[in-house]
C-alpha cells in the first residue's frame, strides 16, 4: 500500500472579483508516492506543482477526486475529509515544509521550531534539545535562537522552516522549494536531511528549483504538464 | 481532539423583531478547538456570539451543551440558577471592551478571585496565591494585585479580564474581538498570550473578529458571516488561502499587506 | 377644648398591622430574607427608626412591656422619645430593665444580658442589603440572594484584607443565617454577632425608609462571614468598664473634660446599673 495516493484530482479557481474568470489548474492529477521514496513534482513555473501540494495539504480545497493517505491499516481520503480530521492529520500523519516562514509576533526561534513536538506532548527541554540539534545541522547560529525570527533573512527563515517541518516523525512529508534560498552548504545539509528521512521509511513529495538538489534527492520525478487543464471547447 | 464534541449548535436564528440578526447557523465544537467567527460590521457575527453564550434568547433552533456530567442540555432551557452557574465556572466570556468583564473598583487580585470565592473557596491565602499565579500568567506584575483596572491600560485589562476569565478552568471560551481597541504592539502581544493559553490550557474558544490575522492565528476552524448567513466555513487556512465564495474572495483581497 | 385625634391602638389602622404581620410571618419562616413591606408615614422622619416602630407597633399588646435602647442606652432622645411615643398610643408598661421587657427595640445594639424565650428584640435597620455598596442595582442583589450568589461579599472581605491585612469591617458585620441568606444585621458593632447565634429570642428587623422587613426565628443559626485562615474574632477591650467593673462587654468611651481625659464605660447602660447596684465596682468609682 503507498503511503500517500492522488486520484483524479481536478482545480479551477473561479475570481469572483474578476466577473467570475475561471482558471483551471490541474486536471485528472494521479500518482503515489512510497515510504522511504522521494517524488518530485517537475514541469514549468504555473504547471500547477505547488497548488497539487496544497491539495494534498488540505491547505486548498478540490473540486473533485481524492487525496488517499495511510494511516495504520486504512486509507482516509483527506480531500473530503472533515476539518477535524484534516487536523489530526496534520498534526500525525501529514508535514508540509512551506516555501516561506509565516512568522508569529514574539515567538523564539527556538519555540518555532519545538512548537510541533510540544503540541504532540513532548516535554519543552526535550523539545528544545532536538530543536537546537536541526537549527545546528542547519548552522543557524545559536545566538539567533533566542529571538523571533520575523527579522532574519530569507535564507535564515528558510532554515527555520526546514527544521520545523523535519523535527518530527511525520510519515509523509511535502516539501514546497525548501532549498530556494539557501546557499550551497545548508542545500547540501538539506539533501543529507532528505536521505535520512528516506531512510527511515518518509514517503516525501517535493518541488525543487534547483537541478543538483533534484537530482540527489529524486526517486522519480513526476511531470505535472501531464495534467495539464484539458483545453478549452 | 477527543471522541465527543463539547457543543451543537442546529439552525440557531435569533431576529430582532422583523430584521435579522442570524439564521440557520449549525456547527459542532470540539474541546481544544477554536472556531473563529469573521465577518464586517452588520454580518451577524456578534448577535451569534451573544445568542450562543445565552446572553440572547434564540428565535429558533437549539445550542447543545455536553455539561462536566457528560450530560448533553440545550442552554436555553436551563434555568437561571443553571446557567449562570455555568457562565461563572464552565464557561468564560472576554469582551472586546475589558471594562464590561471586570470590576473596575475592585482590586486586581479580587477580579481574579471572584469566581473562585464564588464557588465557595474561602481560604485568602490560597485565592491569593491563584491570583498572583494567573497575573503572572497573563504577564501583569506581582505588585499590581492590589491596584484597581482604573489604573491599568487597556492592555493590561485585557490580559486581566483573560485571567478572571480563567481562573475556573473553563472548558469554552467565548471571545469578541478580543484584541479590538488596542494598539498593534499591544495587539500582538494579546494574541500570542491567547494562542499560547488556549494551546497550554486545551480550551475550546470561539472568537468573533473583522481581523483575518487574528482568525489565521488563533483558529482552527473559520465561519464567514454576511448578512445574518454563514456563507463559508471551513479549515481556517483553506477559507483563507483558496476561498471559494464571491464575499469571502472579496474580504481576503482586502487585507493590507505591510 | 383641644380637638386632639384618636389613634388606633399603638398608632397603627388594623389593615396596616395585619400587612406587617404577614411580612413578620413570611420573614420568620424564611430566616435572613428580606421581605418587601408597604412602609407608613410615622410622626418622625425616616432616618429615625421607622422600620423599627412600625414592627412594635405591629406586634405590640396591651400585656407587653416595652423596652427601647438607642447604642446601649434608654436614655438618649430617641429612645425616649419612641418610648413616649408607645407609652401615649398603646398605653403599655416601660421599662430600662431588659430582664422585665417581654419587646425591646433597639438601635444598634444587643442588650448584653442574655435574652430569654418570649422576649423579642425589635432592630431599627437603615439598609437592609448586605450587598448593597458592592452591586449598587437592585435587580442584581435580588438575583443574587434567590441564587445564592455571595461570592462578590466575599470579595468585599478580601479587599479588606489586601487592604489592612485583616477583615476590617468592624459593625453591620455581614452573617450567614441557617445556612442560606446573607444578611446585614444592622449597624451593631461585631462584637455583637455572636449573641445573634441560636438566641432563644425572637429578632426582628424593620427598615422604614428602604421598605423591607426581615427575621432571624428564635434558636437560628447565624455565622459571621470570613475566611478559613482569617477568622471572625470580636473587638477586645483593655480595660474593664470604669463604673461596674464589667469585662467581656461592649464599652463606649466617655470624653470627660478637655485635656483628653476619657474613661471607657459599658455602652449598655441597664446592665451598667444592675451591675452597680449588686455591688460592683469600677476602678472609675473606686478612685472617687
Amino acid at each position: 500500500m503507498p503511503a500517500l495516493s492522488v486520484r483524479d484530482l481536478d482545480k479551477t479557481f473561479t475570481m469572483h472579483l474578476r466577473g467570475g474568470v475561471r482558471l483551471p489548474v490541474v486536471s485528472n492529477v494521479t500518482f503515489e508516492v512510497a515510504a522511504g521514496e522521494c517524488v518530485v513534482l517537475g514541469g514549468p513555473s504555473g504547471a500547477g506543482k505547488s497548488s497539487i501540494l496544497k491539495m494534498v495539504y488540505g491547505n486548498y480545497g478540490v473540486d473533485s477526486g481524492e487525496v488517499l493517505v495511510r494511516q495504520g491499516e486504512a486509507l482516509v481520503d483527506l480531500a473530503s475529509a472533515d476539518p477535524r480530521t484534516v487536523l489530526t492529520l496534520r498534526r500525525d500523519t501529514i508535514g508540509y515544509v512551506s516555501q516561506f516562514l509565516r512568522t508569529v509576533p514574539r515567538v523564539s526561534t527556538i519555540d518555532v521550531v519545538a512548537e510541533p513536538l510540544v503540541v504532540r506532548g513532548a516535554g519543552k527541554a526535550e523539545a528544545h534539545e532536538r530543536a537546537g540539534a536541526l537549527l545546528a545541522r542547519l548552522n543557524l547560529p545559536e545566538r539567533l535562537w533566542n529571538l523571533p525570527p520575523s527579522t532574519f533573512s530569507g535564507g535564515e527563515q528558510q532554515r527555520v522552516n526546514i527544521a520545523r517541518g523535519f523535527i518530527t516523525h511525520h510519515p509523509i512529508l511535502l516539501l514546497d522549494e525548501p532549498t530556494a534560498s539557501l546557499d550551497a552548504a545548508n542545500r547540501a545539509v538539506v539533501v543529507s536531511m532528505i536521505a535520512q528521512k528516506k531512510a527511515d521509511g518518509v514517503a516525501m513529495l517535493g518541488i525543487f528549483h534547483d537541478e543538483e538538489v533534484r537530482a540527489a534527492v529524486a526517486d522519480r520525478i513526476v511531470d505535472v504538464t501531464a495534467f495539464a487543464p484539458r483545453a478549452a471547447a | 481532539m477527543s471522541g465527543e464534541p463539547l457543543l451543537r449548535v442546529e439552525n440557531l436564528t435569533r431576529y430582532y423583531g422583523a430584521r435579522l440578526g442570524c439564521a440557520d447557523v449549525s456547527f459542532e465544537l470540539w474541546p481544544g478547538e477554536v472556531l473563529a467567527i469573521v465577518g464586517e460590521s452588520g454580518s451577524g457575527k456578534t448577535t451569534l456570539l451573544n445568542t450562543l453564550s445565552a446572553a440572547l434568547e434564540p428565535s429558533a433552533g437549539k445550542t447543545l451543551y455536553r455539561m462536566r456530567s457528560g450530560e448533553w442540555r440545550n442552554i436555553y432551557e436551563l434555568s437561571e440558577a443553571e446557567r449562570r452557574f455555568l457562565t461563572r465556572t464552565d464557561w468564560g466570556f472576554v469582551h472586546q471592551n475589558p471594562a464590561d468583564g471586570l470590576r473596575m473598583t475592585v482590586s486586581a487580585g479580587a477580579n481574579v478571585g471572584e469566581r473562585l470565592m464564588a464557588v465557595g473557596d474561602r481560604n485568602y491565602g490560597r485565592i491569593r496565591a491563584t491570583a498572583l499565579d494567573w497575573l503572572d500568567r497573563v504577564e501583569i506584575a506581582a505588585d499590581r494585585i492590589d491596584d484597581q483596572p482604573r489604573a491599568f491600560s487597556g492592555g493590561m485589562r485585557q490580559r486581566l479580564q483573560i485571567a478572571r476569565n480563567l481562573v475556573t478552568g473553563p472548558r469554552l471560551v467565548f471571545m469578541d474581538e478580543p484584541t479590538g481597541g488596542l494598539d498593534v504592539s499591544v495587539q500582538a502581544r494579546l494574541l500570542d498570550l491567547l494562542r499560547q493559553l488556549v494551546g497550554e490550557l486545551g480550551l475550546a474558544a470561539i472568537v468573533v473578529t473583522h481581523d483575518l490575522a487574528v482568525a489565521r492565528l488563533l483558529s482552527h476552524r473559520m465561519m464567514v458571516m454576511k448578512g445574518g448567513y454563514v456563507i463559508e466555513a471551513g479549515l481556517t487556512d483553506r477559507v483563507l488561502d483558496d476561498p471559494r465564495e464571491p464575499y469571502t474572495q472579496l474580504l481576503v483581497s482586502s487585507i493590507l499587506q505591510v | 377644648m383641644n380637638a386632639v385625634a384618636s389613634y388606633n391602638f399603638a398608632y397603627l389602622d388594623e389593615q396596616t398591622k395585619r400587612m406587617i404581620r404577614r411580612a413578620i410571618l413570611k420573614a420568620v419562616a424564611i430566616p435572613g430574607y428580606q421581605v418587601p413591606f408597604s412602609s407608613r408615614e410615622m410622626p418622625m422622619p425616616y432616618g429615625w427608626g421607622t422600620g423599627g416602630v412600625q414592627v412594635t407597633a405591629s406586634i405590640i399588646g396591651r400585656n407587653d412591656v416595652l423596652k427601647v435602647i438607642d447604642q446601649g442606652a434608654d436614655d438618649t432622645t430617641n429612645a425616649v422619645s419612641i418610648r413616649a411615643f408607645f407609652a401615649k398610643v398603646a398605653q403599655v408598661q416601660t421599662t430600662t430593665r431588659t430582664t422585665e421587657a417581654s419587646i425591646i427595640q433597639t438601635r444598634h445594639r444587643i442588650p448584653e444580658r442574655k435574652l430569654e424565650a418570649g422576649q423579642i428584640l425589635v432592630y431599627q435597620v437603615p439598609i437592609p442589603e448586605p450587598l448593597r455598596f458592592l452591586e449598587p442595582r437592585e435587580t442584581e442583589t435580588r438575583k443574587m440572594h434567590a441564587l445564592e450568589e455571595y461570592g462578590l461579599m466575599h470579595v468585599k472581605l478580601y479587599e479588606d484584607i489586601a487592604r489592612h491585612g485583616r477583615i476590617a469591617t468592624t459593625y453591620a458585620y455581614p452573617v450567614k443565617v441557617e445556612g442560606r441568606y446573607v444578611m446585614d444585621p444592622s449597624p451593631t458593632p461585631k462584637f455583637d454577632n455572636p449573641k445573634m447565634h441560636r438566641s432563644e429570642a425572637l429578632q426582628l428587623f424593620g427598615a422604614g425608609r428602604e421598605h423591607r422587613i426581615y427575621a432571624v426565628p428564635p434558636h437560628t443559626e447565624v455565622v459571621s462571614l470570613d475566611f478559613e485562615d482569617h477568622p471572625f474574632t470580636i473587638q477586645h477591650f483593655e480595660a474593664p468598664c470604669a463604673l461596674c467593673g464589667a469585662e467581656g462587654v461592649y464599652l463606649d468611651e466617655v470624653i470627660l473634660d478637655d485635656k483628653g481625659g476619657h474613661m471607657y464605660v459599658c455602652s449598655d447602660t441597664d446592665h451598667c446599673e444592675e451591675r452597680r447596684e449588686a455591688g460592683h465596682v469600677g476602678r472609675q468609682e473606686a478612685a472617687e
